[in-house]
């Protein structure tokens, strides 16, 4: 059962975004270097290729293993930051599947070793602008339907800002009128463990 | 006499970095400690947290090592490596605010002068305080 949930959990974020390669990077030529999807495709084919070994940990060790998969794998600035993202997980979570309130916390504290990762805050146009208000809201215990709402509006909302953090900023203006290729990717990977989620709540 | 400073050169790109090491080498000498890396993991413009942490391995000194790094991840993935390494050599790496090329060449000159590591950055990052 446990072994599954980390297996489905692993596939359908790593889909998610390998799926979706082209799209990141197209969203990353308009404002960045045009490597997020390559790099988070290369990412997460070292997730998958460490699968078996994932799958066969406890959760909190899964998610740091997967965590420092990224870290060392993608080649780019969202290699520590989604990695510290997960590792952060993996610290201050248990072995087996949190509560929501567990998760929350959990998360929050995640959020803010990004930040820290990053030295970002809220309003700079990355993925933080979809990491903070996806955490404000799972602290408020809100469905996940409404969570799916919130971090959609939350990827529009990087579209009218204007970068001040990493290599969009150096466009200035100019990156203003396109979304952040890191909300989005933060938003598919959301998407994915929120799909398994709920197929595990109805089963 | 202390072990001189260390530097070390993370660019996305293995030329970059190469190019930097060779001026480092040709106007500084060989005395002084020096390691780089460039490139990501599949060896495409990027940075690579192992690299840079076998160029700081490579170029360790008990007096610590100075790093110079380009663009944005380059300084994100340096940071995570020095965030990897043992507690004890973890306050002794810094990474210089300072243009990569120019800094690396002025950092390893004060190095090779005896200067200790918080010399070193100044003297580097006094090149973007202009």
């Amino acid at each position: 059962m446990h072994a599954r949930l980390i297996g489905e959990l692993l596939d359908t974020v790593s889909n998610a975004v390998i799926n979706h390669a082209e799209e990141l990077t197209a969203l990353d030529q308009a404002i960045g270097d045009g490597d997020h999807g390559v790099n988070m495709t290369r990412g997460f084919e070292a997730v998958q290729a460490a699968r078996e070994d994932l799958t066969g940990k406890p959760l909190n060790e899964a998610l740091q293993a997967a965590g420092m998969q990224l870290v060392m794998r993608v080649g780019g600035a969202s290699g520590p930051l989604y990695g510290t993202l997960l590792m952060t997980l993996g610290k201050q979570l248990g072995p087996h599947p949190p509560d929501r309130r567990a998760l929350a916390t959990a998360f929050a504290n995640a959020v803010a070793a990004v930040q820290a990762r990053g030295k970002s805050r809220a309003g700079q146009k990355t993925l933080l602008d979809v990491l903070i208000p996806l955490q404000e809201a799972l602290s408020r215990e809100e469905s996940i339907a409404r969570l799916r709402e919130i971090v959609a509006e939350a990827v529009s909302a990087t579209r009218d800002m204007r970068a001040t953090r990493g290599r969009a900023s150096f466009l200035g203006e100019r990156s203003v009128g396109h979304i952040d290729p890191g909300a989005r990717s933060s938003q598919l990977m959301f998407e994915a463990v929120a799909a398994v989620l709920e197929a595990h709540h109805d089963s | 006499m202390t072990a001189r400073v260390g530097i070390v050169v993370v660019s996305h790109s293995h030329e970059v970095a190469s190019g930097t090491a060779a001026m480092v080498r040709q106007m500084v000498g060989t005395e002084v400690p020096l390691a780089f890396c460039g490139g990501d993991p599949d060896g495409g413009l990027g940075t690579d947290v192992a690299a840079i942490l076998a160029a700081i391995e490579g170029a360790w000194s008990e007096s610590g090592v100075a790093m110079l790094v380009d663009l944005g991840g380059a300084e994100t993935n340096s940071e995570m490596a020095i965030d990897m390494l043992p507690e004890e050599r973890r306050s002794r790496v810094v990474i210089c605010n300072a243009p990569i090329v120019e800094g690396a060449v002025m950092a390893a000159t004060e190095a090779w002068g005896g200067a200790c590591l918080d010399e070193v950055r100044r003297t580097a990052e006094e090149l973007s305080a202009g």
